[in-house]
């Protein structure tokens, strides 16, 4: 062993030392530098090979060639270490108390009211049995809320709708908040031809105010018009609708006679249910009857007032109140919070944004 | 209308039970709403206490001897009540009797180690009242042995139909059997009122003045009756139905009432002066009535009066000076007609219910009018004696029946249901209707009680609830040949979409009155007279809504005094800017209200939310604008608002220069204190209805999507401009400098202060830039800058700021 070999040695040993005690980036960049930079140790020696005589390059170049390699794998190795430490450090630094609370999202903080849900369960239903949705004024003529629908002046049934009037204008005509959503059964009949499959729903008022009355409340009413529409079928909607609307795979529901001028005949309509749970109706079991709705065959002179003759078509109508209906399905037990605005109540019984009610993804699913 | 059993049993021949008569009543549109049947009672006897003593065992509690009545030694039974006592009659059940009060079935049992072998109930017990301070204490004559519930008259079920208005032949029990008997549910029994011949003339004359108000009137005088209290059956069937027995006369009266749906009134003869005019009420005249009330009453309303003036009002309540009482000797029986609609009219106007106008102003059966007097006679003859005189007969000119053309097609045509013709006009006949001829069109007469029945879909109704409603079977509704197609219009696919896309911005529905106080809708610019109720329901709901924002604002502060501060509510509803149907405009508003921002209210460790402000409703009025199909790109924002916005915080967007969309802005301070609400408080209004249709369109092919392959780069500039500047003016000015190149421009920094100069600002703005035919040079973001300064400079007075 002659003396350069133990220079090369000693080098080689003191850059190793050197790399491996290397903490950080900056350091390890210096030592190789120091060693392999333009002036650098391991360069230095690399130099003086041109120097050498073909026989002493062919002895010492692989000597110092190894030792560069060595060095710049040992200086890579120890780079990439350090780098692993220093990412891991970041981390460490870097972490954070992940259980700490996000605000919510607005979506998920919204509500739509049970009403406008209701309202687009019914529309979704009977959309998919070939119903449009009609709407109309909320204030009224005397016509349209009473005489076209077969109230005739003086009629003790007037006296049952507690009405809500305005003053009388010049001409004496007196406007009024409409008692039901059938008006519209004759604005319909007055622009459109049979056949007529509507439902209105809408605000209705009436002077009237406990715990199941309001002096607003929301009815929908439905109108089947054109050259067969019998009683029959309107059975058959109705126990269709009830099905679809609360959800089950069957109802019983109690036809009986009754009484509307502006049908003939008139039959109300309970439906069979379970009100043994406090708080809670099921309905399709159970031996409880509630009423839920009126219906009948329009009347002859319901038919007049919207200029078709009675001969030629006919039809039925139903309405229901959707509060009612809402308050039954969802278990809501006082009307007047319906209309108080209370945000608990909004949060606790109204719908979230996203919520649309399909016949395909379920109606409340 | 309520009846007892038995009383229909007095008309009706049956064995139907009284739950089948119920269902039956139901089902052919006699609504039964309650019965109250204590046919439970029937096993407890009346027995008599005969020693009482101590318990040995118990302070409380006695040992007693009971006599039952039914010739047995008496039987030991322990007993609490501290009204026990040798002597006291009462009510007694035997092992094995169900007691409904404590819902137990007796047996013999030991009570502290003494034997008791029944029970004495209290009223509690027996679920007659709620009376349980001691045991039921009957008068000493009460007969031991017997049923206590005969003797207490509980044995006779009580039933309760709610009447529909077009039903008056079943304010009658007479009716109410005639059509239990026409469904199969037993005979209809011959009742059938004999005339009585009479002495003489009635001696009291009537005249009518106002024979349309009085179709006929028939009176009759009774001579020499003894007036007492009537009978026990009578008072009891009365106390049944809840009417309180006053004398036989006017029991009588009510009785004919119920029983026949025929309303009677009865005038001690000798108070009448001279004859009776039947005429309009003179304006203003009084009269005091049988309530004991003194009535005023005006020309619309029919009375019958004496020399003496108004003796009663006719069809509604008689009158206190004529009426009869224990003197009464002779007396006169009216049965009158009276025309519906004034009566109905009269009644509400006094606001006075009664049997009789609770008939009339439905139509009594005029064929039933003399009929009335003689059964009424009848009565008074039993129960009161006397010697009656002829009947007066005035006005009545006889029923002529309706005849309707009946097709017998016509039921299965309205209701589906295939009914032979014969069975239709089985069923009218025993409803009293009067078919004539055969073939497919028949002739019905209708009957004189049935004043309802007007054309050929009344005799379906007929047909169709004594058939059976059941019997109809559903049958589905022809469905449509294809998939429905839009069935929703543009208004309304955009309130749904306004709601759900409000809700989505954390907002919560809220459904708020129409009418709102006088106060708050002047202050909207509301509170005009066609607007206002004539009888609110209450004053502060008196005035149709000109804003969504009055209501919600109250309710926010609601919420807001319940301790909930940052709430955030909408509404899509109605607003009225007059009573005309087109006058009903379709609005979407929110108010948010405290902190109660997008991204959330209150405090956080991220960041606490601000208050909220101007901003923040304009963000949910363009929000619900674009819901609605609004060109959201094409809005013009206007500083200011209607007055009932802050005048610097609130702005109005416009598409156009006529069309106003909508509103927005924090609240005028006058505008909260008027409304009693206070905090940070914003809101917006926008007018779906107001928000152009869109257009109808040949394809729904959206144009193509053109990507530019060079890469967008952003460039800042800062204007320094003066203070009366708007951003908007400045934000256009820099978009129109190049449209092909510059994709948007957003303002990033608005910047006050005394470097720039009093009234100066510095708009800092972040200009996108799209290439699309080649990446820009140096030379050309200069040229392209220098026009975006240059722009500026022109639209603003803006200068780059140095």
């Amino acid at each position: 062993m002659n003396d350069a070999t133990t220079g090369l040695e000693t080098l080689e040993n003191s850059l190793l030392a050197e790399i491996a005690s290397a903490t950080d980036e900056p350091a390890i960049e210096a030592v190789r530098v120091a060693a392999l930079g333009k002036k650098g140790s391991i360069s230095e020696i690399l130099k003086t090979l041109g120097a050498m005589s073909a026989e002493e390059r062919q002895v010492k170049g692989p000597a110092i060639n190894g030792l560069k390699n060595r060095v710049t794998e040992a200086l890579a190795a120890r780079k990439a270490e350090l780098r692993d430490v220093a990412i891991t450090a970041r981390l460490v630094a870097e972490k954070v108390d992940v259980t700490l609370p996000v605000r919510q999202s607005p979506a998920e903080r919204g509500r739509i009211h049970p009403i406008s849900q209701v309202i687009d369960e019914i529309a979704a239903i009977f959309g998919d049995l070939g119903f449009a949705i009609a709407e109309g004024p909320d204030i009224e003529t005397d016509y349209y809320n009473f005489t076209a629908l077969n109230f005739p002046e003086g009629h003790p049934a007037r006296e049952m709708h507690d009405t809500f009037f305005f003053q009388p204008d010049e001409k004496g005509e007196r406007k009024l908040l409409r008692t039901h959503t059938s008006p519209v059964q004759i604005r319909t009949m007055e622009k459109q031809k049979p056949p007529i499959r509507i439902v209105i729903p809408g605000k209705t008022y009436r002077q009237d105010s406990d715990a199941t009355h309001s002096p607003m409340f929301h009815q929908v009413e439905g109108l089947v018009i054109d050259k067969s529409a019998n009683v029959a079928n309107m059975k058959w909607v109705l126990e269709e609708f009830c099905k679809a609307f609360f959800e089950v795979p069957s109802v019983k529901m109690r036809f009986r006679p009754s009484f509307f001028p502006f049908t003939e005949p008139s039959l109300e309509v309970d439906i069979q249910c379970d009100r043994s749970r406090p708080g809670e109706v099921r309905f399709g079991e159970g031996s409880d009857w509630m009423e839920i709705l009126g219906c009948g065959m329009v009347h002859p002179n319901v038919l007049r007032a919207g200029g078709l003759d009675p001969n030629e078509y006919q039809g039925f109508a139903w309405g229901m109140g959707i509060d009612r209906i809402a308050m039954l399905k969802y278990g809501m037990p006082d009307l007047r919070a319906f209309f108080d605005a209370d945000v608990r109540w909004l949060s606790h019984y109204g719908f979230r944004p996203l919520d649309m009610p399909t016949l395909f993804g379920g109606l409340s699913a | 209308m309520k009846f007892t059993l038995s009383w229909l049993k007095d008309h009706l021949e049956t064995v139907a039970t009284l739950d089948e008569i119920v269902e039956r009543l139901t089902s052919i549109g006699l609504e039964v709403e309650h019965v109250d049947d204590k046919s439970g009672l029937k096993p407890f006897v009346i027995a008599k206490v005969l020693t009482t003593v101590q318990h040995p065992d118990a302070d409380r509690l006695r040992v007693l001897t009971v006599d039952t009545g039914d010739g047995k030694p008496p039987v030991q039974v322990v007993c609490g009540a501290p009204n026990a006592r040798a002597g006291l009659i009462g009510a007694f059940a035997a092992p094995g009797t169900y007691v409904p009060g404590i819902d137990v079935t007796l047996a013999v049992g030991k009570i502290r180690g003494v034997e008791s072998h029944g029970m004495m109930c209290s009223e509690r017990e027996l679920e007659l009242s709620d009376e349980h301070n001691g045991i039921i204490d009957l008068p000493a004559d009460a007969p031991v042995g017997t049923s206590f519930a005969s003797y207490a008259h509980l044995d006779d079920p009580v039933i309760e139909i709610n009447l529909t208005p077009n039903r008056p032949d079943a304010t009658s029990i007479h009716g109410i059997a005639r059509d239990l008997a026409a469904s199969g549910l037993g005979t209809l029994k011959n009742t059938t009122v004999e005339a009585i011949p009479g002495k003489g003339e009635t001696p009291v004359k009537v005249k009518i003045e106002a024979p349309e108000l009085c179709p006929g009137f028939a009176l009759r005088l009774v001579r020499g009756v003894k007036n007492g209290p009537s009978p026990k059956w009578l008072q009891q069937r009365l106390i049944a139905i809840g009417l309180r027995p006053i004398s036989a006369l006017v029991d009588i009266t009510n009785y004919v009432t119920f029983d026949r749906g025929r309303p009677l009134h009865v005038f001690d003869a000798r108070k009448v002066a001279g004859n009776l005019v039947v005429r309009r009420a003179r304006d203003g005249e009084k009269v005091l009535a049988l309530d004991g009330r003194e009535y005023t009453l005006t020309p619309d309303m029919c009375a019958i009066s004496d020399d003496n003036g108004v003796e009663s009002i006719a069809g509604v309540m008689g009158g206190e000076h004529s009426g009869c009482d224990e003197n009464t000797t002779d007396v006169l029986i009216e049965s009158a007609l009276w025309d519906p609609i004034t009566t109905a009219r009269t009644g509400r106007t006094l606001g006075i219910i009664t049997d009789a106008r609770y008939r009339f102003e439905r139509g009594v059966d005029p064929e039933f009018m003399v009929p009335g007097v003689e059964l009424a006679t009848r009565l008074v003859l039993d129960l009161c004696g006397g010697e009656p005189a002829g009947t007066e007969v005035v006005g009545y000119a006889g029923h002529q029946p309706k005849i309707v053309s009946f097709p017998l097609s016509e039921v299965k045509r309205l209701t589906g249901i295939e009914v032979p013709g014969a069975t239709s006009l089985d069923i009218l006949s025993r409803l009293g209707f009067k078919p004539k001829g055969s073939g497919d069109v028949v002739d019905v007469a209708v009957p004189s009680w049935r004043p309802d029945v007007d054309g050929k879909a009344d005799l379906v109704e007929e047909v169709m609830r004594i058939h059976g409603v059941d019997n109809i079977a559903p049958q589905p509704l022809g469905a449509h040949d294809a998939v429905n197609s839009k069935i929703l219009t543009t208004l309304q696919v955009r309130t749904r979409t306004a709601k759900r896309a409000l809700a989505v911005r954390g907002m919560m529905e809220a459904v708020t009155w129409s009418f709102i106080p006088a106060r708050h809708a002047e202050l909207f610019g509301g509170g005009q007279t066609s607007l206002k109720l004539a009888n609110p329901i209450a004053a502060d709901m008196s005035d149709m809504r000109p804003s969504l924002l009055p209501g919600l604002i109250a309710a926010a502060q609601r919420n807001a005094d319940k301790g909930i501060g940052d709430v955030a509510l909408f509404e899509v509803s109605g607003t009225y800017e007059g009573d005309g149907a087109d006058q009903q405009r379709r609005v979407a508003a929110g108010v948010r209200r405290g902190t109660a921002k997008l991204d959330g209210s209150g405090r956080s460790w991220a960041g606490n939310a601000g208050p909220v402000g101007v901003f923040d409703a304009k963000a949910d009025a363009i929000a619900a604008l674009e819901a609605c199909g609004a060109p959201v790109d094409r809005l013009q924002i206007e500083a200011g608002g209607p007055a009932w916005y802050h005048p610097g915080r609130s702005g109005t967007i416009k598409l156009g220069p006529k069309t106003v969309l909508g509103t927005f802005g924090e609240f005028h301070p006058r505008t909260l204190e008027g409304l009693d609400a206070s905090g940070p408080l914003c809101g917006f209004e926008v007018f779906v209805d107001a928000v152009p249709e869109p257009k109808a369109k040949p394809t729904k092919t959206k144009p193509k999507l053109e990507l530019s392959a060079f890469q967008a780069v952003k460039r800042d500039f800062a204007f320094v401009v003066e203070k009366t500047v708007e951003a908007g003016t400045l934000v256009r000015a820099a978009l129109a400098a190049d449209k092909k190149l510059i994709t948007g421009v957003s303002v990033f920094d608005i910047f006050e202060g005394a470097s720039l100069g009093a009234d100066k600002k510095s708009i800092a703005i972040e200009v996108s830039i799209q290439p699309v035919e080649k990446t820009l040079t140096d030379e050309d973001f200069e040229a392209l800058a220098k026009r975006i300064v240059e722009n500026v400079g022109k639209q603003t007075g803006g200068v780059l700021r140095g």
